[in-house]
C-alpha cells in the first residue's frame, strides 16, 4: 500500500492517480475512447447491415424520381419530381404551418396573457380556464381532436358555412377567394412596399421629433392612412388590376379559389391554440415582473390604463417575455412535426415518412431531417443570444 | 356669495354644496360595477365573456351528463336525436383503453404494477411522510425491476454474458439448466465478474492507488447487476406477454415512468458533465444535450425505429417498445439535464468551497452537499418536464405503438359502436384522463414551489 500518509510534517506521499490533473486527463481519455469506440462500432454495424439488406448509401437518391403525390405543394411538384424536390415541398409546408401558427399563437397568447391579469372577473376566469385546459392536454390529442372531431364534423361542401359569400368552410377545408393579378398589379405591389417604407421612416422621424419638442403626432392614424391610402390610390390609378376569384360550388366540390386543406387548418389551429397557452403564461409572468411602482408612476403622470400598458409596462416586460417566447416559437415549429399524425405533408411526413419507406435510406433521410430542425434551433439560439445581449439590463 | 375683483380674480367665500354620497362601495352591485362594467370596453368584454360561457358550458354539461347515455350493449343505445355522450362505449372499450391487448387472464399483473406504483409514489410525494430514502430506493430501483418481471413475465433466458461469446464456457459446462436458469450464463457471469474484480484491483494497485477499494466497488457493481439479471432470469412461473400485446394507459404509463426513472440520473450526469472543468467531457455533454433538445421527438422516434436497428450488430433486433423507450429516455434526459443545471447554477459558490474545505471528495461533495440542495430547488422544473414527457408519450402512436390515445383512435373504427357521438365521447373521456394526470402534476409542482418559497425567503 502506498497511499498511507507520509511522515508527520513532511508532504503526504500519495499516488499520482490521486492527482486531480492526472485524474481529469484520465477520465477525459476514457470518455473519448468510449465515444470513439461506440461511434466506430455503430459505423461498422451500419455498414454490415446496409450491405446485408442491400440498401444503397449516399445522397444520390435525392435526384431520383419520387413517384408519390403530395396534396399541398407551395412550389410546382408532381409524381415525376425528385426526392430532393419533395424535401423542399415538405420543408416549405413545415415553414408555412410554423409561420401561420406563430402569428396566431402570438396574438392569442398576448390577449389571453393580458386577460389573465385583467380586473374583470369574467375575462380573468375565461383566460385561466383556457390556459389550464389547453396546457394540460397533449398536443397530438388536440390535433386529432380538431382534425377528427371538429373539421370532419363540418358540413359537406354543398351545405358549407359561408362567410360573406366569399369564404367557405366545409369538411374539405377552407376555400378562400384567389387573388388574380391583372395588368398594372406590379404598381400596386410597389405602392404597398413604398407605404411600408414610408411608415417606418415616419415612425423614426416622429419619434425623434417627440424627443425634441415633446409633442406626439397621431402616428397610428397617419400610418394607417399611408398603409391603406397609397395602395388604394395606386389601385384607382391603374384601374383595379387585382381582382378576386370567388370559389363556386360545382357538383360536389368547389371550383376556383384557394383551397386550404383541412389537415393544415387542424394542425395550425391546434398548435396555435396550444402554444398560445404557454405564451400567455410567459406574457403574464413578464408583465408581473415589471414592478408595481412603474404602473403607479405612470398613472400619477396621468397616463391612462391603455397608455400605461402600451408605453410603460409592455416595453419593459418584453425583455422578460422574448427569450421564452422564442423558445415557444421553436417548440411550435418542432411540434409541427406532429403533422404526420393526421397526414399533413410536412417535412417529417413527406421526407422521413414516405420517402424513407420508399428508399429505405434511413440514415441519410433521418440525418437530413434532424439536421434541418437542428439548424433552425441553432439559428434561433444565435439570434436570441444576440438579442439578449442587446436588451439585457446594463447594471452598474 | 362670491366676490370678483377688477383684475378678474375670483374668490369664493362660501362653502360649495355638499356632493351626493358616493354610490355603493361594497356589496355585489358595487363590485360588479367596478370590476365588470367600469367602461365601454370592459362592459363589452364582460358581455362577450358571458355569451361565450353560455355558448360553451351548458352544451358541454348537457353532453357529458344530462343527455348522456349511461347503459347499453351496443350502438343501438346511442343512436337517436339529441343524444349526448355514449358512456357504454367507454365501458365496453375500457379494458382495451387501459390494458391494450394484454391477455385478460393476466391483467391482474398490470393491476399489481399500477397499485404498487401508487403505493410507492404517495409516500414519495407527500413531504411530511418519513422514509424518503427508502421509498426513493424502492421506487427508482426495485420497482422498475419488479414491474419488468410482472409485466413481461421475466425469464429473459440469458444465455451468454461475455466469455461465452468467445465460446469459452459452453464447452466445459454443457447445456445444464436449473429451474429455467441457464447455468452457462451464470458460470460465465461469475467468472467475468471475478476477472473484472481482479483486473480492476490489480490495475489500480499497480498505479499506486487503493486496489482493494477499486476491487470492492467493482464487486458491488457486479453484485447489483447480477441481482437485477437474476430477478429477470429466474422463472417465476408467469406467462410471457410480449410487448406487442401491451397497449392503452399501460403503455402510456410505462413510457412515462421509464422516461422519468431513466432521465433523472442520466440528466444529472449530463448536467454535471456540462458544468465540469474538463473540456472534453463538457464538450461531449453540450453536444449531446443540444442535439436532443434541437430535434423534435418524432424524429427521435423515427431514429429509434428505423435507424437504431442499423447501428446494432446484425441479428440484434430490439423490441419496438424498447426502442421507443430508449428514444424517449435520451430525449427527456437532455431536457432534464438543463433543469438540473439550473439548480446547480443556483447553488452559491460558498457551498462548493465549504465542501472542499471540509476535505470532501468530489463525489461526496456532489452527493452530500450540492445535489440535495440543487435538486430540491428545481423540483418544480423536474415536475414540469415530467408533464411534458407525459404529454409526449402520445407520439409513440406514430411509430405504431398503441398507447392510450392510439387505442382510443383504434376503438373509433369498431362498427359495433359506430354512432355520431362515439368520436366525441372518446375524446371527452381521453381529454379528462390526460387533463387529470397533467393538471394533478402541475398542481403538485405549484404546491412544492410554494413550500420551497417560504423556506427560502430571507
Amino acid at each position: 500500500m502506498t497511499d498511507l500518509a507520509g511522515p508527520v510534517g513532511g508532504r503526504a506521499k500519495t499516488s499520482f492517480i490521486n492527482d486531480p490533473k492526472v485524474r481529469s486527463i484520465g477520465l477525459q481519455l476514457i470518455a473519448l475512447v468510449v465515444v470513439v469506440f461506440l461511434g466506430w462500432s455503430f459505423a461498422e454495424n451500419a455498414r454490415d447491415n446496409l450491405a446485408a439488406q442491400k440498401i444503397a448509401t449516399g445522397f444520390g437518391f435525392l435526384d431520383n424520381t419520387s413517384g408519390f403525390g403530395i396534396n399541398q405543394t407551395l412550389i410546382p411538384y408532381s409524381e415525376t419530381s425528385t426526392y430532393g424536390r419533395a424535401f423542399f415541398v415538405g420543408l416549405l409546408n413545415t415553414i408555412l404551418v410554423a409561420v401561420v401558427g406563430i402569428i396566431l399563437a402570438t396574438i392569442i397568447g398576448f390577449l389571453v396573457g393580458i386577460g389573465r391579469l385583467s380586473k374583470n372577473f369574467v375575462v380573468r376566469t375565461i383566460s385561466t380556464v383556457y390556459v389550464e385546459v389547453l396546457r394540460n392536454l397533449p398536443p397530438l390529442f388536440q390535433i386529432l381532436f380538431w382534425y377528427l372531431a371538429v373539421l370532419s364534423a363540418m358540413p359537406s361542401p354543398r351545405q358549407s358555412i359561408s362567410l360573406f359569400g366569399e369564404v367557405f368552410i366545409s369538411n374539405r377545408g377552407i376555400i378562400l377567394p384567389r387573388p388574380l393579378f391583372g395588368e398594372g398589379a406590379g404598381i400596386v405591389v410597389w405602392a404597398i412596399g413604398l407605404a411600408v417604407l414610408l411608415v417606418i421612416l415616419f415612425r423614426h422621424w416622429s419619434a425623434s421629433r417627440q424627443e425634441e419638442t415633446g409633442r406626439r403626432l397621431p402616428v397610428l392614424w397617419i400610418n394607417l392612412g399611408l398603409l391603406i391610402g397609397l395602395p388604394l390610390v395606386a389601385m384607382i390609378v391603374t384601374g383595379f388590376p387585382i381582382s378576386f376569384e370567388t370559389p363556386e360550388l360545382k357538383g360536389f366540390n368547389f371550383v376556383g379559389g384557394v383551397q386550404v386543406i383541412p389537415e393544415f387548418v387542424a394542425l395550425t389551429v391546434a398548435l396555435a391554440t396550444y402554444t398560445a397557452a404557454f405564451i400567455a403564461e410567459n406574457v403574464r409572468s413578464g408583465i408581473q415582473s415589471v414592478s408595481h411602482g412603474q404602473s403607479e408612476a405612470a398613472h400619477s403622470l396621468g397616463l391612462r390604463n391603455g397608455q400605461t400598458l402600451r408605453l410603460v409596462i409592455i416595453p419593459q416586460a418584453m425583455r422578460v417575455i422574448i427569450p421564452p417566447l422564442t423558445s415557444q416559437y421553436l417548440n411550435l415549429t418542432k411540434n409541427s412535426s406532429l403533422a404526420v399524425g393526421i397526414g399533413y405533408p410536412d417535412l417529417v411526413a413527406v421526407f422521413a415518412g414516405t420517402a424513407l419507406n420508399q428508399t429505405g435510406q434511413a440514415i441519410e433521410i433521418i440525418a437530413i431531417t434532424m439536421g434541418v430542425y437542428l439548424l433552425l434551433s441553432i439559428i434561433t439560439a444565435t439570434i436570441m443570444n444576440a438579442y439578449n445581449r442587446r436588451v439585457a439590463l446594463v447594471e452598474r | 356669495m362670491s366676490m370678483t375683483f377688477d383684475d378678474g380674480t375670483f374668490i369664493r367665500n362660501e362653502m360649495a354644496p355638499a356632493l351626493p354620497p358616493p354610490t355603493q362601495r361594497i356589496g355585489a352591485v358595487a363590485w360588479m360595477r367596478e370590476n365588470l362594467f367600469s367602461g365601454v370596453l370592459n362592459t363589452t368584454l364582460t358581455v362577450l365573456g358571458i355569451l361565450l360561457v353560455a355558448w360553451v358550458v351548458p352544451p358541454f354539461i348537457r353532453f357529458m351528463f344530462l343527455d348522456a347515455v349511461w347503459t347499453g350493449e351496443n350502438r343501438e343505445a346511442c343512436l337517436g336525436p339529441q343524444v349526448g355522450a355514449c358512456w357504454p362505449f367507454i365501458h365496453a372499450k375500457f379494458g382495451q383503453l387501459i390494458y391494450g391487448f394484454y391477455p385478460i387472464a393476466e391483467r391482474w399483473r398490470v393491476d399489481i404494477v399500477f397499485a404498487a406504483g401508487v403505493l410507492l409514489l404517495v409516500p414519495l410525494l407527500v413531504p411530511s411522510l418519513p422514509f424518503k430514502r427508502l421509498t426513493s430506493f424502492l421506487f427508482f430501483v426495485v420497482y422498475p425491476v419488479v414491474a419488468f418481471v410482472l409485466l413481461t413475465g421475466g425469464n429473459i433466458d440469458a444465455s451468454a454474458f461475455l466469455l461465452e461469446r468467445f465460446g469459452l464456457i459452453g464447452s466445459f459446462v454443457g447445456d445444464a439448466a436449473i429451474g429455467g436458469i441457464n447455468l452457462v450464463f451464470w458460470v460465465d457471469y461469475v467468472l467475468t465478474a471475478l476477472l473484472a474484480i481482479v483486473a480492476m484491483g490489480g490495475l489500480i494497485a499497480l498505479l499506486g492507488g487503493s486496489g482493494r477499494s477499486a476491487a470492492l466497488s467493482t464487486f458491488w457493481v457486479f453484485l447489483a447487476l447480477g441481482l437485477v439479471i437474476f430477478a429477470w432470469d429466474v422463472d417465476v412461473g408467469l406467462e410471457y406477454v410480449e410487448t406487442r400485446q401491451w397497449g392503452g394507459l399501460l403503455v402510456t404509463l410505462v413510457i412515462a415512468v421509464t422516461g422519468i426513472v431513466a432521465s433523472l440520473p442520466l440528466g444529472i450526469v449530463l448536467a454535471l458533465g456540462r458544468r465540469s472543468q474538463m473540456p472534453i467531457v463538457r464538450l461531449l455533454s453540450v453536444i449531446f444535450i443540444e442535439f436532443w433538445r434541437g430535434v423534435p421527438l418524432i424524429t427521435v422516434l423515427f431514429f429509434a425505429t428505423y435507424m437504431l436497428p442499423l447501428f446494432l450488430p446484425q441479428g440484434a433486433n430490439p423490441d419496438a417498445l424498447l426502442r421507443a423507450l430508449v428514444g424517449v429516455a435520451l430525449f427527456s434526459a437532455a431536457y432534464m439535464a438543463e433543469v438540473v443545471r439550473g439548480g446547480l447554477q443556483a447553488i452559491p459558490k460558498g457551498q462548493y468551497e465549504g465542501a472542499m474545505a471540509m476535505g470532501l471528495t468530489w463525489s461526496q461533495m456532489m452527493r452530500l452537499i450540492i445535489l440535495p440542495q440543487a435538486l430540491t430547488l428545481v423540483i418544480p422544473g423536474i415536475v414540469n418536464s415530467f408533464i411534458s414527457l407525459f404529454k409526449d408519450t402520445t407520439l409513440v402512436l406514430i411509430v405504431s405503438i398503441f398507447d392510450f390515445l392510439g387505442q382510443l383512435r383504434a376503438s373509433f373504427t369498431d362498427p359495433n359502436w359506430a354512432t355520431p357521438v362515439t368520436l366525441y365521447t372518446g375524446f371527452a373521456f381521453a381529454g379528462v384522463v390526460y387533463f387529470l394526470f397533467c393538471f394533478g402534476m402541475s398542481r403538485y409542482s405549484l404546491f412544492v414551489e410554494r413550500r420551497l418559497n417560504t423556506s427560502h425567503r430571507h
